[in-house]
């Protein structure tokens, strides 16, 4: 029994827990997966790579920059160089949510890892917090986005012939609003406030000052450190 | 460029990308990390994800764009609004892409 169910807070099953939990993942992902799908099938890319690198990679922004450097032609090892450094912000979200999963099984633990996305880790972190630890919900988070991610990837490859631009229908604002939405639900005290605005600003400068694709990670390092430190300061 | 080798690309864009998602949990989550580790690491979703979105939104190529026509900017205000109000994930996405949509349509 999970632990809201003892508390009687909410009495869904893990499976209909995971799907309301799922659903604004999936409503921010089919936009952003049919536009990736769009600029893959512009790009050159075949629909079964298109899709591939849905179910292999599985990373958004990752494969809207990788499909924009394959277009201009860009060799494979700066792509993947460049897909490192892009992503290695989820090495820290991977460890923000170990301490959450100490009773699980080393496998268990290695699956879940292949689909930490922002936003998959986003809702589980929100969860976490509130003690909903239920591994099913944890699964079924994560393989209901990822299909709703891969089939819109193939959506977008097969309209993608027929949609000449995807700015008119401002689709590429999907991301930045999921975000929006995704860091409003995490901010929970007016530390977190301070902490983003702080980690935001350090971000700019580091953009600023030619750190582009380090930014995200070395601005959210400053920025945790940040917010530890005002909180151990002001505790004392 | 050649299918197979887009296809070997994202081989190495699996690697890359799977291991510093697998390699943490599977170290960190048997053991007891230490209390001030665990604080440090309560304050990263808030922040990975200010880094992600508020240079997207004040940036464009690179310089600061606070002109009417930079709707990125101009939509997340309503967009933080809404979501902080409604707490609705899918109010604040589709609120941000019509609003840019709109700015768009009726001012470019």
């Amino acid at each position: 029994m999970t632990i809201e169910a003892v508390a009687g807070e909410q009495a869904d099953s893990p499976m209909m827990s995971a799907a309301k939990l799922v659903a604004p993942i999936v409503m921010g992902y089919l936009p952003v997966g049919v536009a990736y799908g769009v600029l893959a099938q512009q790009a050159g890319l075949s629909m079964l790579n298109t899709v591939l690198m849905s179910v292999l990679v599985y990373a958004g922004s990752a494969q809207l920059i990788a499909v924009a450097l394959f277009a201009a032609g860009v060799s494979p090892l700066s792509i993947i160089a460049t897909t490192f450094v892009v992503n290695l912000r989820h090495l820290l979200m991977s460890a923000s949510l170990a301490p959450n999963l100490k009773s699980w099984k080393k496998w268990e633990l290695a699956l879940f890892a292949y689909q930490v996305t922002d936003e998959s880790f986003a809702v589980h972190s929100a969860r976490f917090a509130r003690g909903d630890l239920n591994k099913t919900t944890c699964f079924a988070i994560n393989y209901i986005a990822q299909a709703s991610w891969t089939l819109a990837s193939f959506v977008g490859f097969v309209a993608g012939a027929s949609i000449p631009r995807v700015e008119p229908l401002g689709i590429d604002y999907a991301l930045p609003a999921m975000f929006i939405a995704l860091l409003v639900m995490q901010t929970r005290n007016k530390l977190h406030v301070l902490v983003a605005g702080f980690t935001g600003l350090t971000a700019i400068v580091l953009i600023q000052a030619g750190a582009d694709q380090w930014s995200v990670i070395i601005a959210t390092v400053i920025g945790a450190t940040f917010g530890a430190g005002v909180e151990t300061w002001t505790r004392k | 460029m050649d299918q197979k080798i887009i296809f070997l690309t994202f081989l190495g864009m699996l690697a890359v990308t799977y291991v510093p998602r697998m390699a943490p949990l599977v170290a960190l989550a048997t053991r007891s990390l230490p209390e001030p580790v665990v604080r440090w690491l309560s304050f990263v979703p808030v922040a990975v994800l200010s880094a992600m979105l508020f240079p997207s939104l004040v940036l464009k190529d690179g310089q600061f764009d606070f002109t009417p026509d930079n709707f990125f900017l101009w939509a997340a205000i309503p967009a933080f609004l809404l979501a902080w109000r409604t707490k609705s994930f899918f109010g604040t996405v589709a609120l941000g892409m019509a609003l840019v949509a709109a700015g768009r349509y009726f001012f470019e």
